[in-house]
């Protein structure tokens, strides 16, 4: 270990005023100015006995199907003495770790194994380059796991990106338009160029189509540009999918007769970037289905998808702002669920297959903005992209449930179909009686009204709307005669669990169950369901920037076990203001956030912890196939 | 279609018009009694019921509130086949938005139920200043047309209850034998691929 205590403190300190993501390089002018500034530590100190001791081997049964996992240690630093972060790589090769706190019997047998060498290129790497440092920063146990719990008292993230809160506040406000003489130019110019991130989407012709910012005045240039950079590399046969400048990582999507791009300064990865693209060219489909718009372009090359689009620019702007507050549902490609019990689930399952329609494709109801039951036929599952899509639709754009009507919503589902239209029937119930909403409150006041259920049923049959309606009148009936609309009307009250009751639950696994749990928060997907657990907020992450920077250390741990030139098994980073882990198999991903100060072990044993307690309660939290008919 | 039981109306009603006309905000108005003043589009189209007392009956109307885009023309025979009663809507600042309503009232001259009730509603009536569509034009229009006409705005709610007042008094109180339920089945496929194909 080359870094002394002096030199972490540094690093923390340097974490609190850095202006950048973490992950990416930073500018050398900002680094400067940051030498200058060395804040004292923040009371969660970030940073203390770090000690330069290889880290002691874990070892136990591993309680899941995988029995060996790779570590890759990886935990952050830069150094003062040049405007580059420092790189230290001590990671051990197949070094064994043994939590000393730990139990015998619940954490992971882990191996380390270096699985990237220094100097390999890729999306890794720059990722390495920020984050690969200590990797032996091992605290001293003992006092260590009081201080783990004791410091998440105060934000365990406080010191990523302190200056997020002053930009991210203004990132969703408007820029302005032109005034008529053109005089405030370049106001509206430093507002957009001052946005974390931007999404443009234009027809190959160079015609505008989208701008999450700006207006088309303001855009023109930019739009010029872009299309002037992509079609010369077009021209090459080169197709342009993405760059880095300064702290902004551009990424493109060519489909078709679209380019989708992406400027981020949030710290995100390629492919992370590139799958939210992705979801607003469903979005696009999800309009207009693919062959109508390929239509549209061969039989008109300089098309304005703006007109066809017309009216779904909020759905693509509440698609964008979600990716941009941070949504694990994209950053895991899974859907989230009540939680509900078992044999209640079922009973939900089996009146939907009682009351249904034969004209009926597939029927869902969701609560809380969460799924709580589906049914479908037996060939046909659900594509998670589209589902994001409808929930996208009905409960973070206004436009179906302001109207509190029912509705009636022809729907392209790319993933199910991307060449034809299915109709939707969606209504909006009112968990207390049962009976379709009848007063809408006012619904523009920025409040979401999560605690409402939905009734989606999903048809191939346009004319299908009474048949749904019947179908929704008895499942309503039913669901209100055997109690299930009392149950999910708890489960909505209930809320997610936190972080503590979880790890508590885990008697037998965690020593001193009434302690506060270890970690902060978590996120566990169940692969073979292609959903996803989490708890509450809590205080913690409940403002926007502290959400975001969470979001941040997951996509940072998400892009490292999904890089594009490696595949990690587990990585551990360690950031001035938080540890985290994360960690992959074949049936799971597993991430978990902790204090700064908690060391791997203290987050190995809460992910097995996590694991454990998804697996018990696997068939509450996660709809297991849904009804099949 | 209109059906009597015991002087209960069932009538079915389908707003037509161009987009941000305002035929959700007339809705929503008639409905809930409320307005937003940054509407959000409907997509696809939106289903209320809502009973009226006139002088002789009670209507009970099924009202179907259309999007106005483009895209979602070719699913309109659905929501106008079978109705009683439509309303046509348009943006009396928006002379485009006049133009578009004329090509719906033809279009329903020529494909819809010809004992239907249409209402020609004028609507941002509260803003005289922006008015592009003059009321004596549309009165002539809706004249020559066998529509009845006003002017509303669903913002300060003026005439708005009146139009769907007006509909049910007009409303054919003996019912021609028909299918009820208001879903007819179409006779072309009208594909939207087609259709879609030509706003481009």
């Amino acid at each position: 270990m080359p870094e002394d205590e002096d030199q972490q403190q540094h690093v923390a300190a340097q974490r609190e005023s850095s202006p950048q993501p973490p992950p990416l390089p930073r500018r050398p002018t900002t680094i400067e100015e940051e030498d200058g500034l060395r804040p004292p530590l923040t009371p969660s100190g970030s940073v203390r006995n770090f000690k330069g001791s290889p880290r002691p081997p874990l070892q136990s049964k591993a309680t899941t199907a995988v029995s060996q996992v790779d570590v890759l240690g990886l935990s952050q630093d830069a150094s003062p003495s040049n405007n580059q972060r420092s790189r230290s790589h001590s990671r051990q090769p197949s070094g064994r770790l043994q939590s000393r706190a730990g139990s015998d019997d619940d954490t992971a047998s882990v191996r380390s194994v270096q699985t990237l060498a220094p100097g390999q290129s890729g999306d890794i790497e720059s990722l390495l380059d920020d984050v690969v440092g200590a990797a032996a920063t091992e605290t001293d146990e003992g006092v260590e796991e009081r201080d783990d719990a004791a410091s998440l008292d105060t934000s365990p993230l406080q010191n990523i990106r302190d200056d997020l809160d002053e930009s991210f506040s203004s990132e969703f406000e408007p820029v302005g338009s032109f005034e008529p003489d053109g005089s405030n130019g370049e106001l509206l110019n430093r507002q957009w160029r001052a946005k974390l991130k931007h999404y443009l989407i234009l027809s190959s012709a160079g015609k505008p189509i989208y701008s999450r910012h700006g207006d088309d005045q303001l855009i023109s240039g930019t739009i010029g540009v872009v299309q002037t950079i992509i079609s010369f590399y077009q021209g090459a046969q080169d197709t342009l999918r993405g760059f880095t400048a300064g702290d902004a990582r551009f990424v493109i999507l060519s489909k078709g007769h679209l380019h989708l791009l992406a400027i981020s300064r949030l710290g995100e990865s390629e492919a992370q970037l590139r799958a939210q693209l992705e979801a607003l060219y469903m979005q696009i489909l999800s309009t207009l289905t693919l062959p109508t718009m390929e239509k549209m372009f061969i039989n008109r090359p300089s098309t304005d998808l703006r007109r066809p689009l017309q009216g779904t620019e909020s759905l693509i702007s509440s698609l964008a702002d979600g990716f941009t507050r941070g949504s694990p549902a994209t950053l895991l490609s899974a859907l989230e669920c009540l939680r509900i019990r078992k044999a209640h689930r079922q009973v939900i399952h089996s009146t939907l297959l009682k009351c249904r329609s034969p004209q009926l494709l597939y029927g869902l109801v969701v609560a809380d903005g969460r799924l709580a039951a589906v049914v479908r036929p037996k060939k046909h599952s659900l594509h998670p992209g589209d589902l994001h899509l409808i929930f996208n639709m009905l409960f973070e754009a206004d436009s179906v449930r302001a109207g509190g009507g029912e509705n009636w919503i022809p729907l392209c589902l790319p993933g199910f179909n991307n060449t034809g239209y299915l109709y939707m029937y969606v209504s909006f119930i009112d968990p207390e009686t049962g009976s379709p909403r009848e007063d809408i409150e006012q619904p523009l006041d920025g409040r979401k009204r999560d605690n409402e259920i939905a009734v989606l049923l999903i048809s191939a049959n346009r004319e299908a709307f009474d048949e749904m309606r019947e179908m929704r009148d008895k499942v309503v009936d039913q669901l209100q005669a055997n109690g299930s609309l009392a149950h999910i009307r708890r489960a909505i009250a209930n809320g997610r669990s936190s972080c503590t009751s979880i790890l508590n639950t885990n008697k037998a696994d965690t020593k001193g169950a009434d302690t506060p749990a270890p970690i902060a928060h978590f996120l566990y997907k169940s692969r073979a369901n292609v959903q996803f657990v989490m708890p509450s907020a809590g205080p913690l992450f409940s403002s926007t920037v502290s959400w975001r920077r969470l979001i941040s250390l997951y996509a940072r741990l998400q892009g490292a076990l999904h890089g594009k030139t490696t595949h990690l098994k587990v990585v551990h980073v360690v950031t001035g203001g938080a540890s985290a882990l994360a960690w992959t198999t074949p049936t799971f991903e597993v991430y978990v956030v902790a204090g700064p100060r908690a060391g791997k072990h203290v987050l190995a044993k809460a992910a097995m912890g996590v694991v454990q307690w998804a697996r018990r309660e696997e068939e509450r939290l996660f709809v297991v196939g849904g009804a099949v008919f | 279609m209109a059906t009597t039981g015991n002087k209960n109306i069932n009538a079915k009603l389908v707003l037509l018009g161009d987009v941000g006309a305002g035929k959700s905000s007339l809705v929503l108005r008639f409905v809930k009694g409320q307005f937003i003043e940054f509407q959000e589009s409907t997509i696809g189209a939106a289903f209320f019921s809502q009973t009226l007392a006139v002088n002789d009956a009670t209507v009970k109307f099924e009202i179907w509130d259309t999007a106005g885009q483009e895209r979602y023309h070719s699913l309109a025979p659905m929501y106008y086949r079978g109705a009683a009663a439509a309303i046509i809507v348009y943006d009396i600042t928006n002379q485009a938005s006049f133009e578009r309503a004329k090509k719906w009232v033809q279009e329903l001259q020529a494909q819809g139920n010809p004992n239907m009730v249409m209402a020609l509603a004028g609507n941002k009536a509260d803003l005289p200043d922006a008015r592009k569509v003059a009321a004596e034009e549309a009165q002539a229009y809706a004249q020559e047309n066998g529509l009845f006409f006003m002017e509303t705005s669903a913002k300060t709610a003026a005439n708005v209850n009146d139009v769907f007042y007006e509909i049910a008094k007009r409303l054919p109180r003996v019912q021609p034998a028909q299918n009820p339920s208001g879903m007819v089945l179409m006779d072309r496929p009208a594909e939207r691929v087609a259709s879609a194909s030509c706003c481009s």
